[in-house]
């Protein structure tokens, strides 16, 4: 009878994502048996200090060649070599970029199911586990059951809070089995983006400009507001598809979906694909000058206003208040 | 170099969802039926690799009646033919899966295309899982590639969070384009034109023979919750700013 949960995950230097942490929680909340970790890559032991600290039950580190470098056949391969060996009931990904190009592969290989970007899960009477899922980028949710004897879901990073259960884990020494014909496609360099730039899907705070702004070298103006608040910058589609700001900027269901504490909408209207991603946003703050835009139908607060008065204003009073406290 | 464009159809972005009664589904009428987006980038992607190298573009979709519109505008785009699995029935997603790629084998290729996600179920499976079916290398949410014919090599840049990936691989490969990787063109008149004697060539689900049984359960569809009314704030800027931060700092606790 397979049992536990299996976490598989990358790490980077011997750091790993917060979602990882978030994950490793839902992992142990479940309360379906042991966690069993696995991740890759040079330094992959460090990390073993951080999975303690999360409750993980037993760890494997894959930091030997080829292993160092990421492969999706070559990783997906080895995983479904191991899981029988791990037996899990379960097995959780991250979705980051990393799980949402491993994991279907790893799906399909040992032929379960898999639910991608899952908000939540709930184990239901039959020790079996229910996920609640967005679709159309969060203007719906599906709650879907698996119907393999292995349950495979990836996890949406910034849902589920991390919380620390120190145990001490067993290091498993599983040694990876890795075909010949495997490694095909892999990974020969990492860019990494200027440094200080937050990664919108997992940041708490986003400050993002719309149309509204007018010029693209008004978006210092939220750069500024950022800085004080600690917040990424996104935008919506209109300024991305005109250039003013990378595409890695847009938020919107063909853009990021996010979800930080609180959304900052300055000059953007509302449009409905654009409402769609930032839908499972905890607070929403809309600063237009239209009283009308259909922003301020979904925001918790805002401000009727001309924006090129009020960011200035903001950012003082806001740094302000960081000052005083 | 020959292309395979895995298309899905999806409502438009600009569609508001409504929930069927039962849950499990979508109320379908009035919805207007596009190329998922993501879907653009693919076929465009095909459309300069054939350019550049000559060959010919197939492009794949699975899905009732209505996909015909899809695939006339991806035809209009400039893809050269296409393949439509037939189905009324809602398929799971490996059962999809193991259909297009049944048909990729059928027809041949060097590469297969198709976009990150489809924007409906947001699943991201179908390029990795088709990639899985024919054991052939993947990368997913490309975002540039250059193509190697002499060697026979891919070297694609893929987006991660806050950073981007160089992968190098073989082909035949499945690669899912993500927005960034081209500027999709828009069908001229002449090509819409054209596009409407371009062979189209018909199967049915059942006629591929896949036994794959469904993996997932839909159990049901809810909407999101509803947001809270909202506190506007309309009065001189200096008041409604200071307002709004105390409300932020004080109600919200939140900064």
């Amino acid at each position: 009878m397979s049992q536990g949960v299996f976490v598989i995950f990358d790490q980077n230097q011997g750091q790993v994502r917060h979602v990882v942490l978030e994950v490793l929680t839902m992992a142990r909340q479940l309360e379906l048996g042991s966690v069993t970790t696995l991740t890759f890559g040079a330094n992959a032991s460090q990390t073993l200090k951080v999975l303690g600290e999360y409750g993980a039950d037993q760890a494997i580190f894959w930091d030997q060649e080829p292993f160092t470098r990421y492969s999706s056949d070559g990783f997906a391969d080895a995983i479904a070599h191991v899981v029988p060996h791990v037996n899990p009931a379960v097995i959780l990904f991250p979705a980051s970029a990393w799980g949402k190009d491993l994991s279907p592969r790893v799906a399909d290989l040992i032929g379960a199911g898999l639910a991608t970007d899952c908000l939540s899960l709930r184990v239901s009477t039959d020790n079996r586990v229910t996920a609640v899922r967005p679709i159309y980028a969060g203007k719906a949710l599906a709650e879907v059951a698996i119907e393999t004897p292995v349950q495979m879901f990836s996890i949406r990073p910034n849902i589920h809070k991390a919380i620390p259960d120190p145990k001490t884990p067993t290091v498993l020494d599983l040694a990876p089995v890795v075909s010949p014909d495997s490694f095909q496609s892999v990974v020969t360099e990492r860019k990494e983006a200027q440094t200080g730039v937050q990664e919108l899907t997992e940041a708490d705070i986003i400050v993002s400009g719309g149309r509204g702004m007018k010029a693209p070298e008004n978006f210092k103006l939220l750069d500024e507001l950022a800085t004080v608040l600690g917040a990424a910058v996104g935008s919506s589609r209109p300024v991305a598809d005109e250039g003013w700001v990378p595409h890695s900027y847009h938020i919107g269901q063909t853009g990021k979906v996010v979800s930080p504490t609180v959304y900052f909408a300055v000059g953007i209207s509302g449009a409905i694909q654009h409402l769609a991603g930032i839908s499972g946003s905890k607070y929403i703050v809309a600063i237009n000058n239209d009283a009308e835009a259909p922003i301020f139908k979904v925001a918790n607060y805002g401000i009727v206003g001309d924006l090129f008065q009020v960011l200035p204003l903001l950012t003082e009073e806001i740094r302000a208040l960081k000052a005083n406290n | 170099m020959k292309v395979l464009v895995m298309v899905k159809q999806v409502p438009d972005t600009a569609t508001n969802i409504q929930i069927r009664s039962d849950g499990q589904g979508i109320i379908e009428d009035g919805i207007k039926w596009v190329i998922n987006p993501y879907d653009e980038f693919a076929i465009e992607e095909a459309l300069r690799i054939r350019e550049k190298l000559g060959g010919e573009i197939v492009v794949i979709a699975l899905g009732p009646k209505r996909v015909d519109e899809a695939i006339r505008q991806a035809l209009a785009m400039g893809a050269d033919r296409a393949v439509v699995v037939e189905s009324s029935e809602t398929l799971d997603l490996a059962q999809v899966a193991h259909a297009l790629a049944r048909v990729a084998q059928n027809e041949g290729f060097d590469l297969i295309l198709t976009g990150k996600q489809a924007v409906d179920d947001d699943s991201a499976q179908i390029g990795p899982m088709v990639a899985a079916r024919l054991s052939l290398p993947q990368v997913s949410i490309v975002i540039h590639l250059d193509i190697d014919v002499e060697h026979k090599r891919l070297r694609a840049e893929r987006e991660l969070e806050g950073a981007t990936e160089i992968v190098e691989l073989p082909y035949p490969a499945v690669l899912t384009a993500q927005r960034g990787l081209n500027e999709p063109r828009y069908p001229t008149l002449p090509n819409i034109m054209k596009a409407k004697k371009k062979e189209v060539k018909r199967v049915s689900f059942e006629s591929l023979g896949i036994d794959t049984l469904p993996r997932i359960r839909l159990i049901q569809l809810t909407p999101p919750s509803e947001r809270p009314e909202p506190t506007i704030l309309t009065a001189d800027p200096v008041e409604t700013v200071k307002t709004l931060v105390e409300l932020l700092h004080e109600q919200a606790k939140v900064i």
